[in-house]
């Protein structure tokens, strides 16, 4: 152990380095995600069969097909295809994110289907255009609906990251594993990282514990202070019912 | 070309040996989890909770590659198994929980005045009522599973994606292997992600 700990610590700057590509690699990939869960969530209720029909589509082939095949397509087949190579965190942006994205319009779909009915009715009584609808009754309450499920999504995205490794972006993952071949310290190495990826997770798991507390404030449910430091264990069948299959 | 099909497919039967036996590690051990975090003493539960905790937030690939360097004298597919069947009985572990809370408590008292042992309780009164609603959780556990089998090709296993690689490298066809791995995929995890939603439906959750 002493000589992987002395390494680790006297190299900390590497270390810092592949928890930024990491974290880059998890915002940006958690941004696309959200962006297309909306997308495929508000299409997927749509009126117009087309648009229920895209979206259904695109989601089944995302949710279906397997993530590390996505990753992989985009990085080997997809410069084969187009003439033109993709940098390895771009790819996996792309990929976490449609991935991800799938799974989440599907939180995004039920949320909105759990907004009692007398208030979309309510909404329409009270002569709102559709967009103020959206933006004043039925998205607040939604949203709150939709934390739980996306904190869990997002720590998926989290424990996918590692995947970067296999396309040669210098993550976390890659950084430790130079260290352990470095020094021949297999078992700390490994510890050391998955100890990381647990801390990384649990910081996310509170950030979105005090996302759901100020949302829920909004619409005027108070959530006691412990309900910050709660992790996901409680959550996560829920979330298994709701998104169908992803973990 | 031609024979390339073959290939992929002799690999997609690892996969779904890697899956189905995953699936029964996890559902076995996730029993056992959920059971022992309801033991009378915090000297059990605290601990149970934690390795559980610790295994869900960490990435499986991380600890597969770990397992597979210290373990290195153990065959792969067995490591690749024991790997996607602990990390998923840390999910089936909820599923279970849930299930036995959803017990009501008068059962629990019933079987107390009836002075039933805690064995007979869990096995004749607890666990079939737990048990039932499991099996869709369980079904979509395991199509999971089976999207994450192509990370066991990076501990050397022969699954369908490292049998895509492999032949796609030699051929220079990697583009369409990959392609065509993908549509298996889908092929295979599509139909039976609807068959769980129709289950899921008909227990009525």
């Amino acid at each position: 152990m002493g000589d992987f700990s002395s390494y680790f610590f006297g190299h900390l700057s590497e270390v810092w380095s592949g928890l930024a590509v990491t974290l880059e690699a998890t915002v940006l990939g958690a941004a696309v995600a959200l962006v297309l869960s909306f997308a495929f969530g508000f299409m997927a209720n749509s009126g117009s069969v087309l648009a229920r029909g895209v979206s259904r589509a695109i989601v089944e082939f995302f949710r279906g097909t397997s993530l590390y095949v996505q990753l992989f397509w985009f990085f080997y087949a997809f410069p084969l295809f187009f003439q033109y190579q993709l940098t390895p965190l771009f790819c996996g942006v792309l990929a976490f994110g449609m991935n991800y994205g799938a799974y989440g319009s599907e939180v995004v779909r039920g949320a909105l289907n759990a907004v009692p009915k007398a208030q979309w009715e309510a909404a329409v009584a009270l002569n709102m255009t559709p967009f103020q609808r959206m933006r004043r009754v039925i998205l607040p309450q939604a949203w709150v609906q939709m934390i739980p499920p996306f904190t869990n999504l997002l720590i998926q995205l989290v424990k996918c990251t590692p995947l970067l490794w296999l396309i040669q972006a210098a993550d976390l993952t890659t950084v430790v594993e130079l260290m352990r071949t470095r020094t021949g310290e297999t078992t700390s190495a490994y510890l050391t990282l998955l100890m990381l990826y647990f801390v990384l997770a649990y910081a996310l798991t509170l950030l979105m514990n005090a996302l759901e507390r100020h949302a829920k404030s909004r619409l005027g449910q108070r959530s006691g202070a412990r309900s910050l430091l709660r992790s996901r264990s409680a959550e996560s069948t829920r979330a298994a019912g709701v998104t169908g299959g992803a973990r | 070309m031609g024979d390339a099909l073959p290939l992929l497919l002799k690999g997609f039967e690892t996969t779904l040996l890697a899956t189905v036996l995953g699936t029964l590690l996890a559902a076995v051990l996730g029993l056992v989890v959920a059971v022992l975090g309801r033991a009378p003493t915090r000297l059990v539960t605290v601990p149970v909770r934690a390795v559980t905790e610790f295994v869900r937030s960490t990435p499986m690939l991380v600890q597969l590659v770990g397992a597979y360097a210290i373990f290195n004298t153990v065959e792969p597919l067995v490591i690749g198994v024991a790997v996607l069947g602990i990390h998923y009985a840390s999910y089936v572990s909820e599923v279970y929980r849930a299930g036995i809370d959803a017990v009501p408590k008068g059962q629990w008292e019933a079987c107390r005045a009836l002075s039933m042992s805690p064995r007979r309780t869990w096995q004749a009164v607890v666990l079939p009522q737990a048990v039932r609603n499991v099996l869709p959780a369980l079904g979509n556990y395991g199509i999971s599973m089976f999207k994450e089998t192509p990370y066991l090709a990076v501990i050397t296993v022969p699954e369908m994606v490292s049998q895509a690689r492999e032949y796609g490298a030699t051929h220079f066809v990697y583009a369409e292997m990959f392609t065509l791995a993908g549509l298996i995929f889908l092929a295979a995890s599509y139909p039976t992600s609807l068959l769980m939603r129709k289950l899921e439906k008909r227990l009525g959750h």
